[in-house]
């Protein structure tokens, strides 16, 4: 089994570990290694439709792919070691890394490790919803991928479920892709997110449903149809070809979670000290896997804070005693 | 596709059996009956194998040591066992030898324990014993502190409930035999010796008939006898799967004390390192209607934590129901009938993925004793199945796998390709999730969604995708 070494590897190259990474080059770092499972580094950005990504970063507008090509070509310029392809499947106790390739089982052992795995939407089966189960009923990560990363679209007349920001992304980027939602439905009595952004929906003729709940999925193979429960209570039957769940993220922590680390059971995000370290001192945590609602920006300026106190680390001037924060 | 009937020889060939109904017990059907030298043909008429009662069940592999002494499905149970753990190895087959406890939760329920252990000792499970509550916790520490008292049963296993039943298949194709999917019988006729029957893709001859329709047996007899021995009352049983981090909670199948309906609620860990909660026992009219229950859900959640209190701090990565194909017997219907060259293998429950091997050699005695006879195959074929249990090396680990696409399960481009090619290519999305447990995992598809449509693209019946325009 092939066996390497680094001074800090990060697991997720996102903006926030891309951030993290070429932030640790500057500061002198001699040998980051950046672990992206996926043949592409970027993260959730590249397959964003809404603008505007890279304000902060680069002063302009850009769309989320234009943002995570720009962030992982400075990456690169700084020298950092992007391993794409590459699946981290546990964490040993002294930052000894199992790795998966197309080469098989590999180790890599950092002296320290920072955790940017990021979040994800919480899917169907996860909100224990009725009904059947055909295929169609997806994620907006999930529809968002297959629309702008391989341009192809699951269904034309989705339900979109939620009414956070993320879906009113899904709601652009279906119809971007020539599909017609439907229905946005709300179990809540008013929009989660900015009031009036349902009026885009609504003007483009996708009702903007709150107080209603969805109660059960129709269709053997293929999604037929979903019942709602309308606010008098009484039952409706709306036809639509898939399901899309949004928001209601979540941190994927599950490498943290089965290497014992402490993780809090409320968010499913690791419990971190004041310097951003998990319960194990060698790993820290950042950007969305420690609170899942932040946007791609938010997660690159974090990563450059974090960049900071891994290198204080590094040299020993971090305490060796951790003591969870609230932060 | 492979198994077109009208692009291949079935048409004008006579078999020496037909197996109707590719669930665990056609499959291992098959197997047998193969691997004896018989020429075999197997119809399904769904778009794939496995989409009956076999593709929910709780992937434990029983001693029968509750089952009643003296019946069939005991005598299957046991058989099944053995020749599971003969041939385990070979076919590169898993075992999760966990043990179960059966957890009594009160005193009356204490005091049903002794009969538990009498009738294990009956079916020659011996190796039953009583636990107090302080030996149980000792044992399981992420039990509830309530449990009461227990028996544990040490041989009561989990194995794969999908790579298993696809390796019998498999195994008898490569050895000789014929499967056809999306074809169903329409009519069937007996005349000197021979069945001739219509299916929905052409005629087909065969010798001898094993009826395997599970949820369709009773309509199935209808058909080819005029009048069935037994009636198929549909029983669903809905399941939840918590992530992997919850099968750290218990080692053994925590077993509830059972009643006449049901071995009911199990909590176990499953071959693939998860952990399920399940199933329900609910009599219905359908006989396809696998559609899950928010309520029932949270009950069945509620138990769970109930049963282990940690759980209430652990994620649900799955749902998902299954039909029990039951009966107005309590033990199996397998009955041969002589004159008409048929076998009948009717109202096999939740004990079918391990009766299977049981059952298959039973009616192959069956069948010997109608009068048939054949050359055993000398030198066998052993398939070639990548195995998704955690405790077998799994296919993420070698060179060569083209990398993984479906994280949370860690299952390789490799491993997907496989599935969609060779005799039992899948053709459905859920056909591939059986195969690879791809999207199954806790983010259910969020991120390898896209990935899998493009795999698959002009490879399922239903596609995943369309291209934009």
């Amino acid at each position: 089994m092939k066996s390497t070494q680094c001074q800090v590897a990060i697991i997720g190259a996102g903006p926030g570990g891309l951030s993290i990474a070429t932030e640790l080059k500057k500061l002198g770092v001699d040998h980051v290694a950046l672990l992206e499972r996926e043949s592409t580094a970027g993260g959730i950005p590249r397959h964003c439709g809404h603008s505007p990504f890279g304000m902060r970063e680069f002063r302009r507008v850009l769309s989320g792919a234009e943002y995570t090509r720009r962030l992982t070509a400075q990456a690169e310029k700084a020298g950092v070691e992007i391993r794409l392809a590459t699946t981290v499947t546990e964490l040993g106790q002294c930052g000894e890394l199992s790795l998966s390739t197309n080469e098989g089982r590999q180790q890599l052992k950092a002296e320290r490790v920072v955790i940017c795995s990021g979040a994800r939407e919480k899917p169907r089966a996860a909100r224990l919803v009725s009904g059947a189960r055909p295929q169609a009923v997806m994620t907006t990560g999930a529809l968002q991928s297959m629309i702008y990363l391989k341009q192809q679209r699951p269904c034309k007349r989705p339900v979109i479920i939620g009414s956070e920001m993320v879906a009113f992304s899904a709601f652009l980027s279906c119809r971007h892709a020539g599909m017609k939602p439907v229905a946005m439905i709300e179990a809540g009595p008013v929009v989660s997110w900015w009031r009036l952004a349902a009026l885009l929906p609504r003007l483009l003729g996708t009702p903007v449903l709150t107080n209603t709940s969805l109660e059960a999925i129709e269709g053997k193979d293929k999604v037929r149809a979903v019942m709602l429960k309308r606010p008098s209570g009484e039952l409706a039957t709306i036809d639509c070809d898939g399901v899309i769940f949004t928001g209601q993220f979540i941190g994927e922590s599950t490498l943290a979670t089965m290497a014992g680390f402490a993780i809090d059971t409320v968010t499913n995000s690791p419990l971190v000290d004041a310097y951003g370290r998990c319960s194990n001192i060698n790993y820290f945590a950042s950007g969305n896997l420690r609170y899942p609602l932040k946007t791609a920006g938010q997660c690159w300026r974090e990563g450059r804070d974090m960049a900071s106190l891994v290198k204080a680390s590094l040299d020993g001037k971090l305490p060796d005693r951790w003591a969870q924060t609230n932060a | 596709m492979p198994d077109d009937p009208s692009s291949d020889r079935i048409a004008g060939e006579e078999f020496d059996v037909v197996v109707i109904g590719s669930g665990v017990v056609g499959c291992a059907m098959a197997r047998r009956f193969t691997l004896e030298g018989a020429r075999v043909l197997v119809l399904e008429k769904a778009a794939d194998i496995l989409d009956g009662a076999s593709k929910g069940n709780s992937a434990i592999l029983h001693t029968g040591f509750d089952a009643e002494p003296g019946s069939l499905e005991q005598h299957c149970i046991q058989a099944g066992y053995e020749e599971y753990l003969q041939v385990k190895d070979e076919l590169n087959l898993p075992v999760l030898e966990s043990g179960a406890l059966v957890v009594a939760w009160n005193a009356a329920e204490a005091e049903m324990l002794g009969g538990i252990v009498d009738k294990a000792r009956a079916n020659s499970v011996r190796d039953v014993q009583h636990l107090s509550s302080a030996q149980l916790l000792v044992k399981e520490p992420g039990l509830s502190k309530k449990a009461f008292a227990a028996v544990e049963v040490p041989r009561e296993f989990v194995i794969d409930p999908w790579t298993t039943p696809y390796t019998y298949l498999l195994q008898a194709i490569e050895n000789g035999a014929t499967v056809k999917r999306d074809t169903a019988v329409i009519d069937a006729d007996f005349a000197a010796g021979l069945w001739q029957i219509e299916t929905n893709r052409g005629k087909i001859t065969a010798r001898t008939v094993i009826n395997c329709a599970g949820l369709y047996g009773d309509l199935l007899e209808q058909k080819l006898l005029g009048q069935s021995a037994f009636e198929i009352r549909p029983r669903k049983g809905q399941f939840l799967v918590f992530d992997k981090s919850a099968s750290r909670l218990i080692d053994s199948i925590i077993l509830p004390v059972p009643n006449e309906i049901t071995k009911g609620i199990v909590v176990c860990r499953t071959i693939f390192g998860n952990l399920l909660v399940g199933p329900t026992a609910e009599e219905q009219q359908s006989r396809d209607d696998a559609s899950v229950d928010a309520n029932t859900l949270q009950a069945l959640h509620n138990k769970g934590v109930e049963i282990i209190p940690e759980l209430a701090n652990h994620s649900v990565t799955a749902t998902y129901a299954g039909i029990r194909p039951a009966t107005e017997f309590k033990d199996y219907c397998i009955q041969p009938y002589a004159e008409q060259n048929y076998i009948s293998v009717g109202g096999i429950r939740s004990t079918g993925l391990t009766a299977a091997l049981g059952i298959a050699s039973h009616v192959f005695r069956l069948y010997q004793a109608m009068g048939n006879s054949h050359n055993q195959i000398d030198n066998f074929v052993v398939p070639d199945v990548l195995p998704l249990a955690e405790s077998l090396e799994r296919n993420w680990s070698k060179p060569g796998n083209g990398g993984i696409v479906c994280h949370c399960e860690l299952v390789t481009r490799h491993e997907i390709e496989q599935a969609l090619s060779g005799p039992l290519a899948a053709n459905s999305l859920a056909g591939l999730k059986r195969r690879t447990r791809a999207t199954m995992g806790r983010c259910q598809g969020f991120y390898c969604s896209a990935e899998l449509s493009e795999m698959c693209a002009n490879r399922l019946q239903i596609p995943l995708s369309e291209p934009l325009t």
